[in-house]
């Protein structure tokens, strides 16, 4: 699937695995933050990278340990409207220092874009139907800022 | 007054360069109704009852003659011939198109305007007390600091998706609060503490809507430099932990009161403690950069008229202008004067295209070019010598301007109501300007003195009616418009929330019952200086709901 990632358009071989699904032996992918914290051994097991979902919802206080390691968090934004996910990324880039992958899943629009950046997040997976190369536009919507942020 | 630095310039003309590819792509489809509304709303359009309405910002109310001037072009251009000051003291459009939007909004950057984030769920403009600057009662302008909270929050990434919309309000006379700043989602208030420090007093969680809120002091001294953060640090708390499961529910008052406002605080004080000294610190160089852009102009050196000659002489319209439309201006020899949108006979806070040229071209000749938006739908003529003020009159007098009703019954304030907004059970435009006419005697209005009308169409309270001394509340009774009736409320220092007197009036008979209200209140005030709200609070309810209802 297409994705993009440090404002260009790239092939990405993540897979988010669902709650009831299993998890395969091999590959990248990403579950949920509750199952990070409850299958961990049999995540460290696997041949593949390991990433965690964070919903809107959810705290981050359990991985904080883990961000040194973690390859890639994925922000969920089940509604686009909900604002939530852009605090996490500002608390995950600022205060905890987290360096990997960031990315936005979900509700993903062209003109989030610009914010999203600016907070964090450095990969975006866009909502079914966007063009990916109209989405790149967003990130120049405004060439100045008035307030420091993640960027 | 604050000039646009090109930074500040670049940002407003992007921002309608965005804006036109936004309404571009939704006119093609490749952008859902769904997604643009937040797109269009963050920029103050609105969907009405029979248009589009556009909302333009009025940062902390003030305006230069040149942007008065641009607002009546607009409103010709662009609108039917008039525009509509607001509560919050923006301006709005109501009858625009929407492939003309990127147009106006072209036309607003070339005078330094926007309308950004005037809607939305996000951090709105920043208002304050329509006397700053020159009133005698303040200890500091704070126009500088709504400059740097209007700088900080334009865009801010964080806070673009807000549980709900966001408002702050601040005032640099703690004495007198004219901000209503207990009635925002944050109000400041600047003061000195009691080493003799100036800073900013932070209050949390008030609001109107439909459940009412005083809001309580989150913390009561926060120093200059630490404005930003401590306000990011309560956005941040609310952005994360506001309801969003319910819209009734999200505002920050429901956080602030679910928690409890020491729990509330204390999770304030943990995120400000993370940030406090990060780049949000501000250097007191900035904040004197901003300070300087605000300095009040060289005033002439005059002593003050003898105004009571006024208010004796043989002019009686002059004389009632004097009485009620002045206030007390720092300088010696100069007063503010406070232009009435209330005329008998049209809609509260509504001018004509002709009227705004005009008004511009009255403030270049006797107010330094300068003019505000108030929170009462009215406008402020800030910079006048009082000798100048028969002439101004007259002059305000040719545009039915001079209207001399501030703070009386016929100033009142009333929201679109069902005469264009879509979410309203019931008229208001209509019912204030029928009590307007009926009660539209000098002598009368006179006797009756300060006292505060306000009406909304619905339980959402635009027109502000829980803090009216006679609020009015718009309600659908089985598809049949009704109202309802509050007495006691008052947005300032001795802030209090109206109380429902009884069941809803009809149509016809909410103006039989104003009369009644004011007939008790006219009765029963212990000497003419005794103002409604005093008398309210002396004699309570109970005479006003007799009165209203019979004793039985
Ligand atoms: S109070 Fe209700 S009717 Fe009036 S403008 Fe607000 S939403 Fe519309």
């Amino acid at each position: 699937m297409e994705i993009i990632r440090d404002q260009k358009i790239v092939q990405d071989s993540w897979r988010h695995i669902e709650d009831g699904d299993p998890v395969p032996e091999s590959g990248d992918v990403t579950v949920s933050l509750i199952r990070f914290g409850a299958e961990r051994s049999d995540l460290d097991a696997r041949s593949g990278r390991d990433g965690v979902r964070v919903g809107p919802d959810e705290e981050i206080d359990t991985i904080i340990a883990d961000l040194g390691k973690l390859p890639l968090i994925a922000v969920t934004f089940p509604k686009f409207t909900d604002g939530r996910g852009y605090s996490t990324a500002r608390l995950l880039r600022g205060r905890h220092g987290y360096t990997g992958e960031l990315r936005a899943t979900g509700q993903i629009f062209r003109d989030q874009l610009f914010y999203l950046h600016r907070v964090g997040f450095d990969a975006f997976e866009m909502a079914p139907g966007k063009s990916l190369s109209d989405a790149l536009e967003g990130f120049s919507d405004f060439s100045v800022t008035y307030q420091s942020s993640s960027r | 007054m604050y000039k646009y630095n090109a930074n500040d310039q670049q940002i407003v003309e992007e921002r309608a360069k965005q804006f036109r590819g936004q309404v571009e792509r939704r006119l093609q489809g490749s952008v859902l109704e769904d997604e643009f509304k937040p797109l269009r709303l963050q920029n103050g359009l609105y969907m009405q009852l029979h248009a589009y309405m556009l909302r333009v910002a009025v940062p902390y109310g003030l305006l230069s003659s040149e942007q008065l001037r641009r607002l009546g072009h607009i409103a010709r251009t662009y609108d039917r011939g008039y525009a509509h000051f607001t509560t919050r003291q923006n301006v709005q459009y109501n009858w625009p198109e929407l492939a003309d939007v990127p147009k106006i909004l072209d036309e607003l950057a070339a005078v330094q305007m926007h309308a950004i984030q005037t809607s939305g769920n996000c951090i709105r403009n920043t208002t304050a007390d329509h006397l700053a600057g020159v009133a005698r009662d303040e200890i500091e302008d704070p126009r500088p600091y709504c400059e740097l909270i209007r700088q900080w929050s334009t865009f801010h990434p964080e806070f673009v998706f807000l549980p709900r919309k966001f408002k702050i309000a601040m005032t640099g006379a703690p004495a007198h609060d004219r901000a209503a700043i207990r009635f925002h989602d944050i109000g400041v208030r600047i003061v000195d503490n009691d080493r003799g420090q100036r800073g900013f007093e932070v209050w949390v969680g008030g609001g109107l809507g439909r459940t009412p809120h005083i809001a309580k002091v989150c913390r009561g001294f926060v120093e200059y430099e630490h404005l930003l953060s401590y306000i990011e640090a309560i956005l941040r708390v609310y952005n994360r932990r506001g309801r969003r499961d319910n819209k009734y529910k999200a505002r920050i008052k429901i956080l602030v009161n679910e928690l409890g406002i020491d729990a509330f605080r204390a999770l304030v004080d943990a995120e400000w403690e993370e940030i406090k000294d990060s780049t949000l610190k501000l250097e007191r160089s900035a904040i004197e950069q901003i300070v300087a852009q605000f300095a009040p102009p060289t005033y002439e050196t005059l002593v003050d008229e003898n105004l009571a000659k006024l208010i004796l002489g043989k002019d009686r319209e002059l004389a009632s202008f004097v009485r009620n439309n002045l206030r007390p201006h720092k300088a010696p020899g100069y007063i503010a004067v406070i232009v009435s949108l209330k005329p008998v006979g049209r809609p509260p806070g509504d001018v004509s295209d002709t009227q705004l040229d005009a008004i511009a071209d009255i403030a270049d000749t006797y107010s330094n070019g300068r003019v505000v938006v108030t929170h009462g739908q009215n406008l402020v003529l800030p910079e006048v010598r009082q000798k100048d003020l028969a002439a101004l009159h007259k002059a305000l007098g040719e545009w039915d301007l001079a209207t001399p009703n501030i703070g009386q019954l016929t100033d009142s304030i009333c929201c679109p109501g069902l005469d264009f907004c879509n979410l309203a059970n019931a008229r208001s435009i209509p019912v204030a300007m029928e009590i307007a006419e009926r009660f539209d005697r000098v002598d009368f209005l006179e006797d009756l003195g300060e006292i505060s009308l306000k009406i909304s169409g619905c339980i959402n309270a635009c027109g502000h009616h829980h803090v009216g001394n006679i609020g009015i509340l718009g309600i659908d009774k089985l598809g049949v418009e009704a109202y309802q009736l509050l007495l006691g409320g008052s947005p300032g220092n001795d802030a209090s929330i109206g109380e429902i007197i009884g069941r809803a009036f009809g149509a016809s008979e909410i103006v039989n019952a104003v009369q009644t209200v004011l007939d008790v209140y006219l009765a029963q005030r212990s000497s003419a200086d005794e103002r409604f709200v005093g008398t309210y609070r002396r004699i309570g309810k109970t005479p006003f709901k007799d009165a209203l209802y019979g004793d039985n």
